[in-house]
């Protein structure tokens, strides 16, 4: 008895197995562009490390995030902990809103309702207001309260990113206009 | 660290270029422009290779973490009082690979261990995990048996009362932890499927003691191992339905013939500020000496509404019954009921204060109040 329900255990495991992988981050960047555009880096200075620091709750660990960006919208791998390791996720926003979230590696051991879409699309659509909050409510997962957590920073990060993309334009377009 | 180093240099190389502009040919002011770009592309393949370098080395190091969480309870109930740090626990994972990794927990609980001291220290959890593909995840080692709300969440700031709620104690024994192998198969969108074979309850065919029989895989009697599967659906944001059923051929292992079965439904739901908690559980035991006992039946059941005020502030009230000897031939009352009323303070979200009072009835009585602090990182 003990013998067959341990090699049922394993034999499930194989059944399963025969379907279902994990979404690329490249293949996530190509799903966002018809043709990728190069990837880029933004650099975390003094003041981006300042407002990361408050979103995150903790001093950013990278001093630069690669992005892809085109006139009409900018995408984003983030990595952020959850309870003890990182979660992997894709951001795309256009117009200064989420326009697409997916979860492409999960490494903790509890909490992986948050990859599925019924959660993540609840981002679609939120913006990030002047307490650099999220303008949209997010319900949680019951027992994976920390995961979610770290979406929500991701996601508020990869807005703010994003702005500060805009707002670079914005002053490149000033600068141009000003020249005789 | 890019623009200290690229900003100067062009800066330098600009400068040299225009003092010999006037002096330069056409052609000879191109090929050094040519050389700046190329030198440019150089020191910037430079800086990346210096960035890459220094953001790999923490990440290495950080495939290794370690949290923890823990609570101290001060429950005031008339004489008897006491103050005891009820938990301290450690964890230490390390992630090998993105789909191999390795948990643990290991706890001093009630402060104090050793011989004829009332804590102990015990290894919780320590399991590798394994993803074989997005919806699937296979678990060998020691892990928590995959029933009830707490069981597998149990960190103080992620539910309400400073003390477990009753059920989850005295019928799901919380914290159960047992060692073997587990598949966890997610699937459509929202259900998951989780089927454990592992070692099992040992209890005392003298009072059919569930918590009591816990072995906590400390040379564990293994001549009858027990089997756990459990259905979780989690499609809707907030909602969590979950059963769990377990069968065990011999809970006494050899002492008396009595296979047992555990059953457990609960739900967890969250709107907005409102939330509610309810768990019903209950054990058969096939088993004579069980029933002349009445214990071959035990079971409980519990409701917790609660409302979060804001960030910080969040109020609750359970109600719980429970009988640990509902078999048929018991005919006293022993049905133990409970009343918690109280409230969560926040002071980060990983850091919480608790208070809450608590009315003993039924077959229990009493009635006092019960203070906490705990935290998780």
């Amino acid at each position: 008895m003990k013998k067959f329900f341990i090699c049922l255990t394993f034999f499930c495991a194989n059944l399963f197995a025969l379907e279902d992988v994990y979404l690329q981050p490249q293949q996530f960047i190509q799903q966002q562009f018809d043709n990728p555009p190069k990837p880029q880096y933004f650099w975390i200075t003094a003041p981006h490390k300042e407002a990361l620091t408050k979103i995150l709750g903790h001093k950013p660990r990278k001093l630069r995030i690669k992005y892809w960006a085109t006139p009409e919208k900018s995408a984003w791998i983030l990595e952020e902990i959850g309870k003890e390791h990182p979660i992997t996720t894709g951001f795309s926003i256009s117009a200064g809103k989420i326009q697409q979230v997916k979860v492409l590696i999960y490494r903790e051991s509890r909490g992986y309702e948050v990859r599925q879409d019924f959660f993540t699309e609840q981002y679609i659509g939120a913006q990030l207001d002047k307490s650099l909050d999220l303008d949209q409510t997010i319900d949680g997962i019951t027992g994976a309260t920390l995961s979610v957590r770290a979406l929500n920073k991701m996601a508020k990060v990869a807005l703010y990113l994003d702005k500060q993309l805009q707002l670079e334009e914005v002053h490149e377009q000033k600068t141009a206009a000003a020249k005789p | 660290m890019y623009h200290k180093l690229v900003l100067p240099t062009l800066a330098a190389l600009s400068l040299g270029v225009q003092a010999e502009t006037d002096s330069l040919t056409r052609e000879e002011l191109e090929k050094a422009l040519d050389q700046q770009a190329k030198k440019i592309a150089e020191l910037e393949e430079k800086v990346n290779l210096a960035v890459e370098a220094v953001e790999a080395a923490p990440a290495a190091a950080t495939h290794t973490n370690i949290g923890g969480y823990g609570e101290l309870h001060y429950n005031n109930f008339g004489t008897d009082e006491d103050i005891d740090f009820h938990r301290f626990v450690l964890f230490i994972s390390h992630q090998f690979s993105d789909n191999l990794r390795f948990f643990s927990e290991l706890e001093i609980e009630h402060s104090y261990a050793g011989e004829s001291k009332p804590g102990a220290v015990e290894l919780e959890q320590a399991y590798i995990e394994y993803d074989i593909n997005a919806s699937t995840t296979l678990k060998g080692g020691l892990f928590l048996v995959p029933v009830g709300i707490l069981n597998e969440t149990h960190e103080p700031d992620t539910f309400y009362g400073v003390e477990r709620n009753p059920i989850e104690k005295n019928i799901i024994p919380t914290t159960w932890w047992e060692a073997g192998a587990a598949v966890t198969y997610r699937f459509a969108d929202g259900f998951s499927l989780d089927f454990a074979s592992h070692s099992g309850l040992s209890v005392d065919p003298a009072d059919f003691n569930i918590r009591s029989g816990r072995q906590k895989v400390a040379k564990a009697d293994a001549d009858s191992f027990a089997y756990t599967t459990r259905l979780k659906y989690t499609g809707i944001p907030g909602l969590e339905i979950a059963g769990s059923l377990q069968h065990q051929d011999d809970i006494t292992q050899g002492a008396a013939d009595a296979s047992a079965r555990l059953i457990e439904i609960h739900t967890a739901y969250s709107n907005g500020p409102f939330a509610i908690r309810a768990l019903w559980a209950q054990w058969d035991i096939d088993s004579e000496l069980a029933d002349i006992l009445g214990k071959d039946q035990q079971n409980g059941y519990f409701v917790e509404p609660a409302y979060r005020l804001n960030e910080e502030f969040g109020f609750f009230a359970r109600y719980s019954v429970w009988d640990n000897t509902a078999g048929s031939a018991n005919t006293i009352d022993t049905e133990m009921r409970q009343v918690n009323v109280g409230v969560n303070y926040w002071l980060h979200p990983n850091v919480v204060i608790k208070f809450d009072t608590e009315n003993r009835l039924g077959a229990q009585d009493g009635s006092g109040y019960n203070v906490g602090i705990g935290y998780q990182f």
